[in-house]
């Protein structure tokens, strides 16, 4: 029984006038119907990338150069620009932080609506209207035939984000990607659409790969999260180990540096320095030069993923030992620090 | 009246703005006649603050809740339409622009976007040394120029640096660099407003323990305005949530997380996700976000409110004192939340 | 200072100019033009403003590769004898002048006007773009014309020809300063509402102090660009104006008034006194308009990339 989608050592790079940059670098994971995914880093990380090069919609001097797609049983990379159109916003469907970059501001979200089901769907205009208010009702909009007639810029950021995930439901996709979806918006707002996104795909049937920087929003919606840095997946497993028992160094710091995860009063744990830019990755293991424990070997060698401890939970760091034994011995004594 | 511990006090200001543009924008035609309309934004509506001095007040509030026009106006950036502002008792909305000056050095700011605060023409000296020759203190050329290095070694910026351009910063050395010059004329007291809400996780932390090294070691005042409660939490001594320019409920920080009183409050705590617990509990809420230009009747809130009944929505709540926290509630005030 | 150049030499600016052939070729002529022109009392083997070096039985002789031509004088000569070559050099460093200090003029009142206009906004705001648009309706031709004519009565004729310079320039600057003011208005709006001018106000400079030394350096990018369009179009009026007459005087003519003098001597087949000077103009207009665009493109915020 294959995965409802399984990417496998995907490489994106970016042929640039002054070379070649590798964007992404041999990402795998697979997700199931019902199945959410959080794909976790900072600005840079490469998640945006991923997200945009499963449904093969990379800018221009970006292509997968490696690696493979599948999605239903299709490899998506090696699909022809008409065909992996019936696929993006057809059976995998896209929701990006900025609403208005889904909506059009001159048009009525009816007619909006009622186009796309049109587009994909063959019925009348009559049985596409009724489609639409059937998603609107799903995404719990008030009174959704007075929607219907309303342009984007009458409704509230919160609605906006709405609409745009009930446009995304038209063509009963089986995967969403939701790319910073909530970012935009404020905290109440966003408890009601993380929540609503949760429960479309149980209802609906669908897979969901959430991408944000925000690792609490992760932790509660998905079951499975990915941490990336620098073009690479450096931590995946159970949302549940990563949260509680991360094993990769990065992947540690970021959850302490959280400022809920510290007494008030207390110094925070930062990581020092920032993220490379892709243009001077260092040697070895990206993260060596911000790593409190790296040792000569993470210079030179890179990192592959490997299981840490439990099954299905994979960190890339060649010193998995010393992190398991900090992480026991670590839990109630405080950071010996930087 | 005035404690002697209180270094900043703002007493029911009232900030609106007139955004209705031109006269010709204002005329519209209804029912025949062409009436003269104007849009009004009511971002501050009667708000009472005490900041001590050496504490930190979180103000805490979603997007539209005046907590950054509230920033402004307490720096004297914007004229309030009526209140008071007093800084050690004295007065200072309202004084003239040379009046002020000695005020300018005493408060500083630091702001949310890192790309836009600073000059970009402007090399980290000389954006640095601005304030300090400004309000010329008659230090020697070679004096700002040993400050201007100090500062910048105790924010974390190399100071072999400074004659670099902003653009060739990353975002959280240029907010290092921000906050360097709100540093550079020694304030009391500081207006933080989201200072790393546009950074990295990672990078947030690093400025959060700046801000809080900085306290500790210059004794400041911080009014940190933020969106994001964990760093109000971690942060602040007191937090005040505001919605819709109106102060819902003030207490001391672990009380208010504790046993947030007011129903927004509640809401508000109940919605932060929180890492590693499955699935909020958070309270829904009923009806959309009113715009601060077409303010709701009686209390602000009362349209969003599960405990909202016929008196809501026709009086304002006042500020009520309850042991050691402020609170605007009907319900609290009946007893029946 | 050799610091500055070493910023410079690694400038995305020198970096896309050195990528590209047409700016270096049109700035090298650009550079060439001007400086013949300024070394004119040296390079040119004539001095026209000199009348008694002027042979009149020298007039209207072809170019020196012509029949009758005169080996003394390459280009030929001009109906009153004077030497076409040293004419038109004397002539293209009247109009740079006049060029160069019309856009000073119009930039000075355009940024003055635009910059006031869009920080105080308001009334002020109102009252000055306004003016800015009447200025605007009025073709600047017919304000040249007019202020020409009344320059040229309230001095007489005589101290016109000695003003000519100065009120050219202050006429085509007048004409056109609106363009620098609505330029530098657009951009003090996008500015002001940065954080760094609000930092400025939380650091108590005056308003003076912030339109000068933070929202004006920010706002030169477009006026550097709009500037060498300026510079082409003042040049242009120029010759326009005096084309029309009412421009350099005869004896002291800039490229203009020698297109008009020998434009009425083109049918009786003397072309080169027209065409000479005509071709170095559009040489000269088109390589500044050639930068402008070059320096539009690399300098356009959403190119570039600092």
């Amino acid at each position: 029984m294959g995965h409802l989608l399984e990417v496998k050592d995907l490489k994106v790079t970016f042929a640039l006038r002054f070379g070649d940059l590798t964007a992404i670098d041999g990402v795998s994971f697979t997700l199931d119907r019902k199945e959410k995914l959080g794909l976790v880093g900072e600005s840079g990380a490469g998640k945006s990338v991923t997200g945009f090069s499963i449904i093969n919609l990379i800018s221009k001097p970006g292509f997968i150069s490696e690696g493979k797609v599948i999605f239903e049983g299709l490899e998506l990379q090696s699909l022809s620009d008409k065909d992996i159109r019936s696929i993006r916003g057809n059976r995998i469907s896209m929701i990006f932080q900025d609403p208005m970059m889904t909506l059009n501001p001159v048009l009525t979200i009816g007619t909006q609506m009622i186009e796309t089901v049109m587009a994909h769907k063959k019925v009348s205009k009559k049985e596409a209207a009724e489609i639409a208010l059937e998603k609107l009702n799903k995404v719990y909009i008030p009174s959704p035939e007075k929607r219907l007639q309303q342009y984007p810029h009458e409704c509230s950021g919160g609605m906006r984000q709405r609409i745009v995930i009930a446009i995304a439901l038209l063509t009963d996709p089986s995967l969403i990607i939701a790319d910073e979806p909530t970012t935009a918006l404020d905290v109440t707002i966003q408890a009601g659409i993380m929540d609503l996104l949760i429960e479309l795909c149980n209802t609906e049937n669908m897979g969901l790969i959430l991408i944000t920087h925000d690792l609490a929003v992760v932790s509660q919606v998905t079951e499975k999260i990915a941490v990336m840095y620098a073009g690479k997946i450096i931590e995946t497993g159970p949302t549940d180990l990563i949260v509680k028992k991360p094993r990769h160094p990065y992947t540690k710091g970021l959850i302490k540096s959280l400022p809920g995860a510290q007494q008030p009063g207390e110094t925070l744990n930062q990581i020092p320095g920032m993220m490379p830019t892709l243009t001077d990755i260092p040697k070895g293991c990206a993260f060596h030069p911000r790593c409190e424990i790296h040792e000569s070997v993470c210079t030179t060698k890179i990192p592959i993923l490997q299981e840490a401890g439990q099954k299905d939970h994979l960190a890339a760091c060649h010193l998995l030992h010393k992190t398991l034994e900090e992480t026991n011995g670590a839990q109630s004594t405080p950071e010996q620090d930087n | 009246m005035q404690n002697e511990k209180q270094l900043l006090t703002v007493k029911n200001l009232v900030k609106h703005f007139d955004i209705s543009g031109g006269l010709l924008d204002q005329l519209a035609i209804q029912k025949r006649k062409i009436v003269r309309k104007r849009t009004i934004v009511k971002a501050l509506n009667d708000i009472s603050l005490e900041i001590n001095a050496g504490e930190t007040l979180g103000v805490v509030g979603e997007s539209g809740c005046g907590k950054s026009t509230l920033a402004r106006t307490v720096l004297c950036l914007y004229k309030p339409n009526s209140g008071e502002i007093y800084y050690k008792g004295n007065r200072i909305d309202g004084l003239n622009h040379k009046e002020m000056l000695p005020f300018r050095t005493k408060m500083q700011m630091i702001f949310q976007d890192p790309y836009a605060s600073l000059n970009p023409r402007m090399t980290v000296t000389r954006t640095l040394e601005e304030p300090v020759l400004f309000h010329d203190r008659g230090l020697t050329s070679r004096e700002v120029q040993q400050k201007v290095a100090d500062v910048m070694e105790q924010v974390g910026v190399d100071p072999t640096w400074s004659d670099r351009y902003p653009h060739e910063f990353s975002g959280g050395q240029r907010q290092r660099i921000s906050i360097a010059r709100a540093l550079m004329v020694d304030p009391e007291f500081v207006v933080a407003d989201e200072p790393v809400s546009a950074l990295d996780v990672s990078i947030q932390a690093q400025i959060l323990n700046l801000l809080m090294e900085a306290q500790q070691k210059r004794g400041l005042t911080y009014m940190l305005i933020t969106h994001d409660l964990s760093v109000v939490q971690y942060f602040a001594t007191r937090v005040a949530v505001l919605y819709l320019g109106m102060l819902c409920e003030e207490a001391e920080t672990a009380e208010l997380f504790n046993a947030p009183r007011h129903p927004y409050t509640q809401a508000l705590l109940a919605a932060i996700p929180k890492l590693g617990e499955k699935k909020a509990k958070y309270i829904k809420m009923k009806g959309e976000v009113p715009t601060p230009i077409n303010l709701p009747s009686g209390c602000v809130f009362h349209g969003r409110c599960p405990f909202a009944n016929e008196r809501c929505e026709r009086e304002v709540p006042s500020l009520q004192k309850q042991e050691s926290r402020i609170i605007a509630c009907h319900a609290v005030e009946e007893g029946r939340l | 200072m050799s610091d500055r150049w070493s910023r410079f030499r690694k400038s995305y600016l020198f970096y896309s100019f050195k990528r590209d052939p047409i700016a270096i070729a049109c700035f090298s002529i650009f550079i060439f033009l001007v400086v013949i022109s300024f070394a004119a009392p040296i390079v040119a083997p004539y001095n026209p403003y000199d009348t008694t070096t002027i042979d009149i039985m020298d007039s209207e002789l072809p170019p020196a590769w012509m029949e009758e031509g005169n080996e003394n004088f390459w280009l030929g000569t001009d109906i009153q004898g004077r030497d076409l070559y040293s004419t038109m050099l004397y002539g293209l460093r009247t109009s740079v002048i006049i060029g160069i200090f019309a856009v000073i003029f119009q930039a000075f009142v355009g940024i003055v006007v635009g910059l006031i206009s869009g920080y105080f906004g308001g009334r002020i705001d109102a009252f000055l773009m306004r003016i800015t648009d009447i200025q605007f309706s009025i073709p600047y031709l017919i304000v040249a014309i007019i202020a020409s004519a009344v320059f040229k009565i309230a001095f007489g004729a005589n101290r016109f020809e000695e003003l000519a310079i100065p009120l050219l320039v202050i006429i085509i600057g007048m004409s056109e300063w609106p363009k620098y003011a609505r330029t530098v208005r657009a951009s003090v709006l996008g500015e002001k509402s940065k954080e760094y001018v609000e930092a400025a106000r939380v650091i108590g400079l005056n308003n003076r102090l912030i339109m000068f030394r933070h929202i004006l350096p920010n706002t030169l990018t477009p006026v550097l660009v709009i500037s060498t369009i300026q510079v082409a179009q003042a040049v242009m009026s120029e010759a326009a104006l005096s084309f029309l007459g009412l421009g350099m005087p005869v004896t002291k003519p800039s490229l203009g008034s020698l297109i008009n003098l020998g434009f009425e001597y083109v049918f009786s087949g003397s072309w080169w006194i027209t065409l000479f000077p005509g071709l170095l103009l559009v040489t000269f207009v088109l390589v500044i308009l050639l930068l402008g665009d070059w320096l539009r493109d690399v300098l356009n915020p959403k190119l570039y990339k600092g």
